[in-house]
């Protein structure tokens, strides 16, 4: 079995539409995933630059309003399965859970994308606690 | 003008593999002649035995619980305590030079400093964990680290001569080489000169030379060898022939052995060798330790050995330019490595979740500063790296930090006895894609007792015990013996009365490695 399927998670004090809105917005990952310094998003096809110089092209699979769901995958060869998904589940008015899950075969990739998906969801939380 | 501090690390290498601690494969004169000047540690042992955490205790002077860099691939904060940081506020220069590991190396999005300082250099004045010069290398030609550059900018041609230490699934390579097929040997046409061992030791002489005769400094010259793969320049493989290296005293010469040794320990070791169980990302995961030959052995513990000579040869280079500069008589060397490596004992190779000497009992010699007039002596008592950062201080004539958990080594098992050197604690946990492991170790008072806390393959009964003088292997498994069922207690109870808390909230692990 070479799937590895990592989850991180982390509760934010700010509703969950708010958390979504951010979420949602494709081009945008850059401005709270630390070790990324750019998206650039056309249609379905997202490329994401990494702080090491990669470029890693990416098809966006799901972005759902009502399930607030964003899902998609690295396309990038060195990879035979990826998904990431990102839930923003809403746990009161004014708090909400975000779970990001990271699926990948090689399953060495899962460990090495997900320790940059928990630093992302530390600097979501930051982001959008702090300017609430 | 106080004491200079060079100190020396290898990666992974075990007790016996220097001259003076009874090596009989690989010539270490250099490290022999200091262990002949001062204080060699025939019970020297790490607090984990794998790399990050080693390391961190080594730069902290805290146990792994403390500092809380529980396995390879969680990060040590880069505003963890460090001792570098103590001397260079004492006024210490300060480097490091060679491999660091105090970050994951798997780093895509380039989120650790450590990745990024051959990009970013420091700007003057500034320091990372108190060191104000830092070059990095690890075991091949590629990555981020200062080598790799160094080596890609100037002889490309080389960045692929070495091993490929990770295979097309990014998971440690089981691929074999060399005349038996045994994994992760390699003939690397590599020119010794370019090699990082060389490297490092070039490097090192170069800070050196770039410091005033009257600077007093801390260099931590830290070598990636002899830790796999086992790639040294093949201009070197005739310094010894792999078909004369004796098989290890630890190498069980028949599987029925082997099988019977591992039937009586955890079943995380049969496990393991029969391919079952890989817990850790430590070995390769491709590779069933039950299929190593006898030849594998032998050819693993000759390229071994010629990295760990080559080593030798580079110190001795460093130590030449450092009496050139008329500074030999005031700097201290200390010389270790991070932990073991089984190298055949039990029919394994490479390290993991298993607390037996292969991986525990660590070479330690402490050379003194001649002006200081030490007195020649081997100590017996248990001490472990967790005493180094204290030892540091002690020799630049400062007060060890209270959050160093450590003392400073003994010069004597007279002085060990008077302060209290009686245990050395060593700890272990990993989760790895659904696979835990977790233990805990004493050596005290010639035993060492490991217990096991539950986890995947185990329910948190099992243990071992072993009596360092009547099982030097550490093939008996006295555990469940009701003879040694009160041996036992007072350990087990001795261990938790000293092991810390683990750090809360638990560190996240960053990356595989």
């Amino acid at each position: 079995m070479t799937l590895g399927s990592i989850r991180h998670q982390i509760r934010i004090s700010r509703s969950a539409d708010d958390v979504w809105a951010r979420v949602r917005d494709a081009a945008g990952l850059h401005t709270w995933f630390p070790g990324l310094t750019d998206c650039q998003v056309d249609g379905k096809n997202r490329v994401i630059f990494l702080g090491s110089g990669m470029a890693m092209p990416e098809e966006i699979l799901v972005s759902d309003d009502v399930q607030r769901r964003f899902q998609y995958r690295i396309t990038a060869p060195i990879f035979r399965h990826h998904r990431g998904t990102i839930d923003v589940i809403e746990l009161g008015d004014d708090e909400c859970l975000v779970v990001y899950s990271t699926e990948a075969d090689p399953r060495t990739m899962a460990l090495t994308i997900a320790g940059g998906t928990a630093g992302a969801l530390d600097e979501l939380k930051r982001q959008m606690e702090e300017h609430h | 003008m106080g004491r200079k501090i060079l100190f020396v690390t290898t990666d992974q290498q075990r007790y016996d593999a220097i001259g003076c601690n009874g090596g009989m494969v690989a010539r270490t004169p250099v490290i022999d002649a200091l262990a002949a000047q001062g204080y060699r540690y025939e019970r020297a042992q790490p607090q984990s035995v794998v790399c990050m955490p080693s390391r961190s205790t080594m730069l902290t002077g805290q146990h792994v619980s403390t500092h809380g860099v529980w396995m390879n691939g969680v990060a040590l904060p880069v505003d963890a305590p460090s001792v570098a940081e103590v001397l260079h506020d004492a006024g210490y220069r300060t480097a490091l030079i060679g491999k660091p590991h105090f970050e994951p190396f798997l780093d895509p999005f380039l989120r650790f400093t450590e990745n990024r300082l051959s990009r970013e250099p420091l700007s003057d004045g500034l320091t990372h964990r108190g060191f104000e010069h830092f070059e990095a290398a690890t075991h091949g030609g590629q990555g981020m680290l200062h080598y790799a550059r160094w080596l890609l900018a100037n002889h490309p041609e080389a960045v692929g001569m070495f091993y490929p230490v990770l295979d097309g699934s990014l998971e440690v390579n089981a691929l074999g080489g060399g005349e038996t097929g045994a994994p992760q040997v390699w003939e690397n046409a590599i020119p010794k000169e370019w090699y990082h061992t060389d490297w490092v030791a070039d490097r090192t002489i170069n800070w050196l030379d770039g410091l005033d005769a009257d600077d007093d400094w801390f260099c931590w010259m830290s070598f990636p060898d002899p830790h796999h793969p086992w790639d040294p320049p093949k201009s070197e493989l005739g310094r010894i022939d792999w078909r004369d290296v004796p098989l290890p005293e630890g190498y069980p010469q028949t599987a029925a052995e082997r099988e019977a040794i591992l039937d009586r320990k955890p079943r995380h070791w049969r496990a393991w060798y029969d391919g079952s169980l890989v817990s850790n990302y430590e070995a390769p995961a491709d590779w069933v330790p039950a299929t190593m030959t006898a030849d594998h052995v032998r050819e693993v513990n000759q390229r071994n050995a010629i990295e760990c000579e080559l080593i030798d040869e580079a110190l001795g280079r460093v130590l030449a330019a450092i009496e050139a500069r008329g500074w030999g008589d005031d700097v201290d060397i200390v010389f270790t490595t991070d932990h073991g490596e089984f190298q055949g004992d039990f029919g394994l190779l490479f390290k993991g979740p298993y607390h037996v000497d292969a991986l525990m009992r660590l070479p330690l010699v402490w050379r003194p500063a001649p002006s200081s007039t030490p007195a020649p002596a081997a100590v017996t008592r248990p001490v472990g790296l967790v005493d180094l950062a204290p030892t540091f201080c002690a020799i630049a004539g400062l007060p060890v930090p209270e959050w160093m958990e450590g003392k400073p080594l003994p010069s004597s098992d007279t002085d060990a006895d008077a302060r209290g050197f009686e245990r050395s604690l060593t700890e272990w946990d990993s989760v790895l894609f659904g696979v835990d492991v977790h233990l805990r170790t004493i050596t005290r008072d010639g035993w060492v007792c490991t217990t096991y806390q539950a986890g995947h393959s185990h329910d948190g009964t099992e243990g071992e015990l072993y009596s360092l003088a009547d099982d030097p292997l550490q093939r008996v498994n006295l555990w469940d013996d009701p003879a040694y069922s009160s041996i036992r207690a007072d350990l087990v109870a001795d261990l938790w009365d000293h092991q810390p808390a683990m750090h809360q909230p638990l560190r996240r692990v960053e990356a595989p490695v």
